[in-house]
């Protein structure tokens, strides 16, 4: 889906990853596209399994291989293609070029090193591959410096601290500090702050978004919530059973959604003002080792047709507005 | 601080442990049938002279008066006099421990050194050949009997290929009496003796070696799970996205929150070698105490055998104790809330 300007930072297409599991083989992401403009705020939704963390996790180079295989597509970063860099080369990019803030801060820490000790690690080897000197003292004040930047309050004891020490939305901010050390062009969140209640969410993702905007940076955010979406995000990526289905300006995509599929999501979400108008989605994502035939989302689609058994391509239904179904083309 | 509570109620419950074993290992050592003055003094002895002995030992006293005696002598560090030697027990033990320990502790090392890695590459290159010649190698070692090992070894690299010395702690010519530890390679150091330091290494290794193969596969497999286990974990995802290079992330970042069953293992094995160790010390001619434990159970020396189960009992608590405090100084969760 090519929504976005082509000099994208990030440019992801027809992305296609299958995982082998006991002798059958599951067509994971089918055919995924996705861009990410410099500076700008992309999401990526859709319901659970629906194949937003591979897409995040074939991005940053984390898919196990195997079960995982990068089938077809092609990954553009700042020109380069990550599934086609050698292994050192892309591993170079992690961390300096670009990051992740990873989803669940109680698990994303590790448990027998201090937060200090783990930034340090992180500012050395990027300062290494860099060929950047810098001296110890200097690598412990940006430490200070970024602890500061997530509203940390006492940075040294927190640089001290092991990760047991501190609480969930604590580690969700050091785990930012540590995405942000290196000033990353891009930034890639895997549900921020889900993991966490409510009000510290909140807190997190509007942190997220005040330093992202202050830096400059593209985001690439990977969510369920469209609340989130609606909050932060510029231009909005729907996901259905492993491929994009409709991809707009969030704006657009809010006002006047054209797939079945994000409408059914849109109507998911329940109003505190709107009255009766919440329903859920009959039926159940697909069997990804034996999909549907065409559109995956076919059988759970209250205007499916025969013509749906073929799948259908990218519609553009407006300015960096696309949907991927014949509905659309029929309009 | 919860920590420090932590090691003291450990060690509370290790005198508990260790009082209910004194108790446990006097009995049993009564129960036994045969007449230990008897056997000391051989069976051309008369009635009499054995009765002498008898009463000179305190045998033929109640129970509960004999165990309340060994006790006040332990408690003032008096093992007391062996049967068969009438020397005093703790000469015997002084002198055969440090060779026994030394054993020991040469090979814990090689263990260490050995599995350590084996268990790191088995789980790096999971399910590749690396792995399965690993976990074959370690199911080898842990099951092949040390007296087996202990003959191949001594054949081989000692009749054989004439490399290394096949008996004893030291080469006959060399006249040294470590004197300050027991142990012979670091008294040798300490006295700057090179030479004889290195010939004590040359002693060591075949006996280490045969001895080591069951706690390497041991330590090999646990290494291996443990750090499988590791590597599923988020935080190694993350260092990878934060680009923390797979050497570090391997030996730092998945081996050090993976150290921690091993440790324990390494903990249990150290103690248990000490009792394990007299086959090997039988086949090397190893003058050490495992060997010693043995003759005098077979001979039923009453104290001497109380000596030996009394003071592996004491090594293996502190062993167990120094273990706590590593997993501790490895792992700050349990420094910090004291729990494990």
């Amino acid at each position: 889906m090519n929504g976005a300007a082509s000099g994208a930072l990030l440019s992801v297409r027809d992305l296609a990853v299958t995982f082998d599991t006991y002798g059958r083989t599951a067509q994971v992401l089918d055919g995924v596209s996705l861009d990410v403009p410099a500076r700008r705020h992309v999401a990526l939704v859709g319901e659970s399994g629906c194949g937003k963390s591979v897409t995040m996790r074939a991005i940053m180079g984390l898919l196990r291989e195997p079960p995982a295989r990068v089938t077809a597509g092609e990954i553009i970063f700042e020109g380069h293609d990550l599934l086609r860099l050698k292994p050192r080369a892309r591993m170079g990019l992690c961390g300096t070029a670009m990051s992740m803030v990873f989803q669940d801060p109680m698990t994303s820490l590790n448990p027998v090193f201090t937060i200090g000790d783990q930034m340090r690690a992180i500012l050395a080897h990027a300062d290494r591959r860099l060929g950047r000197r810098r001296s110890r003292a200097e690598r412990h004040a940006r430490i200070i410096a970024v602890l500061g930047q997530v509203r940390m309050p006492d940075p040294e004891r927190i640089a001290r601290a092991w990760p047991i020490m501190l609480s969930g939305g604590m580690r969700q901010r050091v785990l930012i500090a540590m995405a942000l050390l290196n000033e990353p062009r891009l930034l890639i969140a895997d549900e921020p702050g889900t993991a966490l209640d409510v009000t510290t969410q909140a807190q997190i993702l509007r942190l997220l978004r005040e330093l992202v905007q202050a830096r400059g940076l593209a985001l690439l955010m990977i969510t369920h919530n469209l609340g989130v979406v609606r909050e932060a995000a510029d231009y909005v990526h729907v996901m259905y059973a492993g491929a994009v289905v409709e991809a707009a300006p969030a704006a657009a995509l809010f006002a006047a959604p054209r797939h079945p599929y994000t409408r059914a999501l849109l109507d998911c979400v329940p109003m505190l003002s709107g009255g009766g108008r919440f329903r859920g989605i009959d039926g159940a994502p697909p069997d990804y080792t034996s999909p549907p035939p065409g559109c995956r989302f076919a059988p759970r689609c209250a205007a499916a047709m025969p013509r749906c058994r073929t799948a259908p391509p990218a519609f553009p239904v407006g300015p960096d507005h696309r949907a991927a179904c014949w509905l659309v083309e029929a309009a | 601080m919860e920590f420090v509570f932590f090691l003291i109620r450990r060690l509370a419950w290790s005198l508990v442990v260790l009082a209910g074993l004194s108790v446990l290992i006097f009995l049993i050592a009564r129960v036994v049938p045969g007449d230990p003055a008897r056997l000391a003094m051989g069976p051309r002895a008369s009635d009499v002279q054995v009765a002498q002995l008898r009463a000179e030992m305190g045998l033929d006293r109640p129970l509960p008066e004999q165990y309340a005696r060994y006790i006040g002598g332990l408690l003032h560090g008096d093992l007391g006099r062996s049967l068969l030697s009438r020397r005093s027990v703790n000469d015997d033990i002084r002198e055969t421990f440090a060779a026994t320990f030394e054993l020991v502790l040469a090979t814990i090392t090689l263990a260490v050194l050995i599995g350590i890695p084996l268990g790191v590459a088995a789980a790096t290159w999971k399910d590749a050949t690396v792995d399965n010649a690993v976990r074959l190698v370690a199911i080898l070692g842990a099951v092949t009997p040390s007296f087996f090992l202990a003959l191949l070894l001594q054949i081989l690299a000692g009749y054989e290929l004439h490399m290394l010395p096949t008996t004893g702690r030291m080469a006959p010519s060399i006249s040294f009496v470590p004197d300050i530890t027991g142990l012979m390679t670091l008294d040798a150091l300490l006295h700057l003796r090179f030479d004889v330091f290195a010939d004590a290494l040359r002693h060591l290794l075949l006996p280490s070696l045969a001895l080591a193969a069951a706690t390497t596969g041991q330590i090999a497999r646990i290494t291996r799970s443990s750090m499988i286990d590791v590597a599923r974990q988020d935080f190694i995802d993350a260092a990878r996205a934060f680009g923390i290079p797979a050497r570090v992330r391997i030996w730092k970042y998945m081996l050090r929150p993976s150290f921690v069953p091993p440790l324990t293992i390494l903990g249990l094995e150290f103690a248990s070698l000490i009792g394990n160790a007299f086959v090997v010390e039988l086949v090397f001619a190893w003058p050490g105490m495992a060997s010693y434990g043995v003759r005098t159970i077979l001979q039923k020396d009453l104290n001497a055998v109380m000596g030996v189960v009394m003071v592996s009992g004491v090594f293996f608590v502190l062993v167990n104790l120094a273990i706590d405090v590593l997993v501790g100084f490895v792992d700050p969760r349990i420094r910090i809330t004291g729990a494990r």
